[in-house]
């Protein structure tokens, strides 16, 4: 589904990738972990496209899209959500929500401006599928016309998963989704993730610090440190690897 | 107190006038501005016919600013574009195109002329952001004038000492009088009004306050910045247009100093002062930007009792007023007037409960 081909990816001096190759299976979560500044947030850049790689592929559906923009990525069906959210603040959770289905409406400026019509239809058609397909299985449906401002970071972190799921992705890439969560509010995104991936069939990549969850959750599990990819595996077979256990805990004595 | 506000289809929850309140509003509106038509004096008529022009373009300007978040200190371009390309159009065409349909000829014209401008002195947006952006912008206004002014071009428009306007006709209706240009006016800034509203409820407007919020946020769904906010130039810029071509029409003789940097800035001013990002934010900022002179022409007449001596004051009173005034509302109300009117409507809503 998305396949990554010994990406290089380096900023001056610093080598922040250095030969990454793992695939994501369609409909199946793929984690990659590993501990602060391994290079996990600058794969994500360069899959979603904010990063140009020095070599290597990115592969989405067996179509080489290393080269495309961010946005043709994301019409694809490539979603992703950030670690520091990246909601857009002055609106209400509904319309931040909307703004997922960007790339499925047809809508041009001339029928904007005059709304009824062809600009409604389809408006409507967004609203109804926002709110049973994304608001109601997320349980926002209490704030949907909240700015974000008012909202918790936990319920912050929903509405940008729901903005994702309103792209309808194939592939949906998701940074530290319960980074400063509690265990609650943790538990809860993780059932939300597992019911995306068996509801919809998503394919979802995850990049995550929590380690239970990551093991729970996840059925293939990529490791980085210093840029390297160390290990890959079953959640068994890396929470096993010696190479993974030096990188986090430091080599025994 | 709140009423009116079950909603039981998703057509009435995305509706305009969502609630009684605004139904209230906006239809009183309509019924005071009939009236204002058929029994306000002249005086009053010209007043209202500036803010009405003003607010076209100002709607134009906040699709930019207030929406988008791009700064462009070079709107009065547009106006002038606007009112020099109908002008121009009108004596061109006379003879071949029928005069009551010369309206409907020109006015589209100088609109879609705007527009392709607009994208033009939208071209920096893609590389750079605030102040930059405007000193940018700010060029198209000074070279647009200088087009104007050259002795090369006079022959068409007229030069620095201007150029007399035709006035709108409508299909045989010579709107010759300011009364009849005030219906025009109205009717066609309520429309711009109601568009520009249309326009943030749908895909594009998102998108535009997707770019403004966070940029890169708005292309990971799938936004081309470099479309939208070419969108943004050429739309905005479009509204000028419109307001340009009103303002030909209404004035008997344009200049071009009249479109000059005090234009551009006053557009800006009006949207700061009324609250930018919102629809009624133009209204409000259009109404007291017009109204702060004509306010301070009857305080001084007052207090100097209508001495003669005295009115050379009054131009440089009114300047130091309107930077007050933007002063104020920068440190006081950065949202502006629409953000008072806000707070009281919700107090209403929750009365007789604590405001909050």
């Amino acid at each position: 589904m998305l396949k990554i081909e010994d990406l290089h990816l380096s900023f001056g001096g610093i080598k922040a990738l250095q030969g990454i190759s793992f695939e994501a299976k369609p409909g199946e979560i793929t984690g990659v972990i590993g501990p602060n500044g391994a290079g996990k947030t600058s794969l994500f850049n360069a899959i979603s496209g904010f990063y140009k790689p020095d070599r290597g592929k990115v592969y989405f559906e067996g179509r080489d899209i290393t080269d495309l923009s961010p946005d043709k990525r994301a019409e694809l069906g490539l979603a992703r959500t950030f670690q520091n959210i990246a909601l857009f603040r002055g609106m209400t959770v509904l319309d931040n929500i909307k703004l997922g289905g960007h790339t499925r409406l047809k809508t041009n400026v001339w029928q904007a401006l005059r709304y009824f019509g062809k600009a409604q239809k389809e408006e409507l058609e967004l609203r109804r599928d926002i709110e049973e397909r994304v608001i109601d299985f997320l349980e926002i449906d209490h704030i949907r016309k909240y700015p974000i401002t008012m909202l918790p970071y936990g319920l912050q972190k929903r509405v940008e998963l729901g903005r994702a799921l309103a792209m309808q992705p194939k592939v949906l890439m998701l940074d530290e989704p319960v980074a400063g969560m509690n265990r609650e509010e943790t538990a809860d995104m993780a059932r939300f993730i597992l019911d995306v991936q068996e509801q919809f069939g998503t394919t979802i990549l995850l990049v995550e610090h929590d380690m239970h969850m990551v093991m729970d959750i996840c059925s293939h599990i990529v490791v980085l440190n210093f840029g390297q990819q160390i290990a890959s595996g079953t959640p068994a077979e890396v929470s096993g690897n010696e190479d993974v256990i030096e990188a986090y805990l430091g080599a025994a004595a | 107190m709140i009423n009116g506000n079950l909603k039981a289809t998703y057509a009435a929850d995305e509706r305009v006038l969502n609630n009684s309140y605004k139904q209230a509003f906006v239809y009183g509106t309509m019924l005071a501005l009939a009236f204002f038509a058929a029994f306000a004096n002249e005086y009053m008529i010209l007043i209202a016919c500036k803010m009405g022009i003003l607010l076209i373009a100002v709607v134009g300007v906040n699709i930019l600013t207030g929406y988008t978040g791009l700064v462009s200190l070079g709107h009065g371009a547009f106006v002038a574009l606007g009112a020099y390309t109908v002008t121009m159009l009108d004596n061109g065409l006379t003879g071949i195109i029928p005069n009551q349909f010369m309206f409907f000829v020109v006015v589209p014209i100088a609109i879609a002329v705007t527009a392709l401008i607009g994208v033009l002195v939208g071209l920096p947006s893609l590389r750079v952001k605030g102040l930059y952006l405007a000193v940018a912008t700010l060029a198209a206004n000074f070279i647009v004038i200088f087009l104007i002014e050259q002795d090369a071009f006079a022959p068409w428009t007229g030069g620095v000492v201007g150029i007399d306007t035709p006035d709108a006709n409508l299909l045989g209706w010579v709107l010759d009088t300011n009364r009849e240009m005030f219906i025009l006016i109205s009717v066609v800034a309520f429309t711009s009004l109601l568009a520009a509203q249309n326009l943030i409820r749908t895909r594009v407007g998102r998108a535009f306050i997707a770019i403004r919020d966070r940029d890169y946020s708005a292309e990971i769904l799938g936004i081309s910045l470099l479309r939208y906010k070419l969108t943004s130039f050429a739309l905005s810029a479009a509204y000028c247009g419109l307001a340009g071509a009103m303002f030909a029409f209404f004035y008997s003789r344009i200049l071009p100093e009249q479109f000059e940097l005090d234009l551009s800035l006053e557009l800006v001013a009006a949207l700061i002062v009324g609250g930018m990002g919102r629809t009624m934010g133009p209204v409000f900022g259009v109404m007291v930007i017009v109204m702060m002179p004509e306010v301070i022409k009857v305080f001084a007449a007052y207090f100097t009792g209508g001495d003669a001596a005295s009115a050379r004051y009054i131009s440089p009173l009114q300047e130091i007023a309107f930077g007050l005034l933007l002063v104020f509302f920068l440190l006081k109300e950065p949202l502006g007037i629409n953000h008072i009117t806000d707070r009281i409507l919700r107090a209403a809503n929750r009365w007789p409960f604590a405001r909050g």
